[in-house]
């Protein structure tokens, strides 16, 4: 089993990086994992990963692409609603990347 | 971006020279214990595998007169090597297919022909092609049997014909029954067992998603388009595959649908327990998952009460339902006669469009030039309409009743000789990236010609997968991620709602 170092307290992830129990999320978790991707959170990557562990929350599964677009543009403005901002967010996908960071499982299927 | 190379589109496509094991490190994340336990496997390599592993293929070889003349009656004439889109991006020879298909029959060979246990009791089963099922031949298997997408282009211009998809589904079933599985596909047909669907959807965060929808297209034109489930008593039960509800841009093809039913006055519903077409059991060879995942949609159909069942844009699903469903889920005696069982969503849209009962303003495309990939399971597995080739000329037909600018890509990258997008047959997985990179090759060669030649900015799709590997792998290819699309959104985008 795979797993990362967040604060000297070490935290089991999949093989791909996705955190293997979701209670153990924090803050510095989405810090550390987005740090291996040479991504530097900003408060607009919060807005998305804060939005998508909301969601979570009440459906026990990330929102579809267009409806996280459609929250994102109603928090940040409407220039920034639309999947090709996402993409700079988050160039490895948005569903995949941002559910990474948010300590979410990993989207399946034909995604 | 990856660390291996991207292939270089050529101006021609050239067969490569042979790079033996380029691909031999490719192998997908192996299922854990409760990924096998959710489609009825052992949890992990159990013991005396190996003899479990001959027992289980003979009993598939006894069970299958197909497989078993598949396996006895190629003559290496070597008309396959340079068909498949694995080879031709890998160099790879284990991925010719026959040489892929030896990997498992020289195990048959060597169990169950007079000639192969003569010389295996001999010690010399190399001499007629035999081989004992070692760590080494399972290693091979697991690899190369995950480089084959179970397209069948091989098989088309196979002179016996034989079906190296059904080659590859033995070889994978094999490796379940001793407990070595692919977590990408058994992870998904887990989910579809206890949820309804591939993402693992539920009822809520579906309903959620399509009220949506219903407000989106309100917005977009005014009008009040439904996007109804479980609403019993509705004539089309429609089963799509989930990523219709979830990724982009399958569900601009989703609100096609809609639109369609609505402005033809058909009343329809999803399914929440049926939420989804695709039906990965498929592609593991698994018979007993094939059953269980289609039988859903039959117990949906019963407690909904519907009339007809309609199929979304799903290129396996379409197989399954098409050419499968009859005799593992049927009789479909409480459907309506009247309709063909099933119906694929391009049949219901060509028959309202031919009937003029659609609205279409073919100028709203005029911005698209659009070409159309044949997704395999459609074209080689099945057919739409009662004409012959109706799977190639219905989707054609539609596009060209919607948008005025449509361009085919070369002959021999078409119908039923059309490439594979390289993310078939459960290879849609980040894990085996490079083998779709590599495997998209010929598929993106065909699509510079078109983008040369005519400025073709669309290429459209009916395939799930097909949608989501184009997404993936067009930039790597220098091509915009968003120039993939469904064949209903361009129906969407041309339908004029009253």
């Amino acid at each position: 089993m795979s797993s990362i170092d967040v604060g000297g307290k070490t935290i089991a992830v999949d093989e791909e990086g996705y955190l293997s129990d979701r209670n153990d999320w924090s803050k510095d978790v989405a810090v550390i994992m987005a740090k291996a991707d040479d991504c530097e959170l900003t408060d607009n990557h919060w807005e998305v990963i804060n939005f998508l562990r909301e969601y979570y929350e009440e459906y026990q599964i990330a929102p579809a692409v267009r409806v996280l677009t459609k929250a994102i543009g109603k928090k940040l403005g409407p220039d920034k609603g639309n999947s090709k901002y996402l993409y700079e967010l988050f160039p490895y996908g948005p569903a995949k990347q941002a559910c990474k960071y948010a300590g979410l499982p990993k989207p399946t299927g034909c995604v | 971006m990856a660390d291996f190379e991207i292939p270089a589109l050529k101006e021609y496509p050239v067969i490569p020279p042979v790079k033996v094991g380029t691909m031999a490190h490719s192998k997908p994340f192996v299922a854990k214990p409760e990924h096998q336990a959710g489609v009825g496997y052992p949890g992990e390599l159990v013991d005396n595998w190996e003899e479990k592993a001959v027992t289980r293929l003979g009993e598939l070889v006894k069970g299958s007169r197909a497989l078993q003349v598949f396996l006895d009656s190629c003559v290496k004439c070597g008309a396959c090597t340079d068909k498949c889109h694995y080879y031709l991006g890998t160099s790879d020879p284990k991925n010719m297919p026959v040489a892929r298909q030896d990997l498992l029959r020289k195990v048959y060979r060597r169990h169950y022909t007079f000639a192969g246990k003569l010389f295996g009791a001999l010690g010399m089963p190399g001499l007629v092609g035999a081989a004992d099922m070692t760590k080494e031949v399972l290693d091979d298997w697991y690899s190369y049997f995950h480089q084959c997408s179970q397209c069948r282009r091989c098989s088309v211009f196979c002179p016996y014909g034989i079906d190296t998809a059904e080659i590859s589904m033995a070889a994978r079933e094999v490796m379940d029954s001793v407990g070595l599985g692919q977590k990408y596909c058994n992870e998904i047909l887990g989910k579809v067992h206890k949820i309804g669907n591939n993402l693992g959807l539920p009822e809520p965060a579906l309903v959620d998603t399509l009220e949506g929808l219903e407000e989106d297209v309100k917005d977009d034109t005014g009008v009040d388009v439904r996007f109804p489930v479980d609403q019993k008593g509705a004539d089309v039960l429609l089963v799509t595959p989930s990523a219709d509800f979830f990724a982009e841009p399958h569900i601009d093809g989703l609100i096609g649908y809609a639109k369609v039913f609505h402005q033809a006055g058909i009343s329809w519903t999803l399914s929440s327990y049926a939420s989804e077409a695709a039906n990965f059991s498929m592609f593991i060879g698994s018979g007993d998952n094939l059953k269980s995942t289609a039988m859903r949609i039959r117990q949906a159909a019963l407690d909904l009460g519907v009339k007809r069942i309609v199929v979304g844009e799903c290129g396996h699903a379409w197989r399954v339902a098409y050419s499968f469903w009859n005799t593992l889920i049927g009789p479909f005696d409480f459907l309506d006669p009247k309709y063909p069982v099933p119906q694929h969503i391009c049949e219901v849209t060509y028959d309202l469009l031919q009937r003029g009962a659609l609205k279409i303003d073919k100028e709203a495309n005029d911005h698209r030039r659009i070409t159309f990939h044949d997704s395999c399971n459609v074209s080689r597995a099945s057919r739409m309409g009662n004409i012959p080739g109706g799977q190639f000329i219905i989707p054609r037909e539609i596009i060209k009743s919607v948008a005025n600018h449509y361009f085919d890509m070369p002959a021999n990258t078409i119908h039923e000789s059309t490439y594979c997008c390289g993310g078939g047959g459960g290879l849609l997985t980040d894990d085996l990236m490079e083998l779709r990179i590599k495997g998209a090759l010929p598929r993106m060669e065909a699509l510079q010609q078109v983008v040369e030649e005519n400025d073709v900015n669309y290429l459209c799709a009916i395939c799930a997968i097909c949608k989501s590997q184009f997404t993936k792998v067009l930039p790597y290819y220098k091509f915009p991620m968003d120039m993939i699309g469904s064949l209903h959104q361009l129906v969407s985008t041309a339908i004029q709602l009253k």
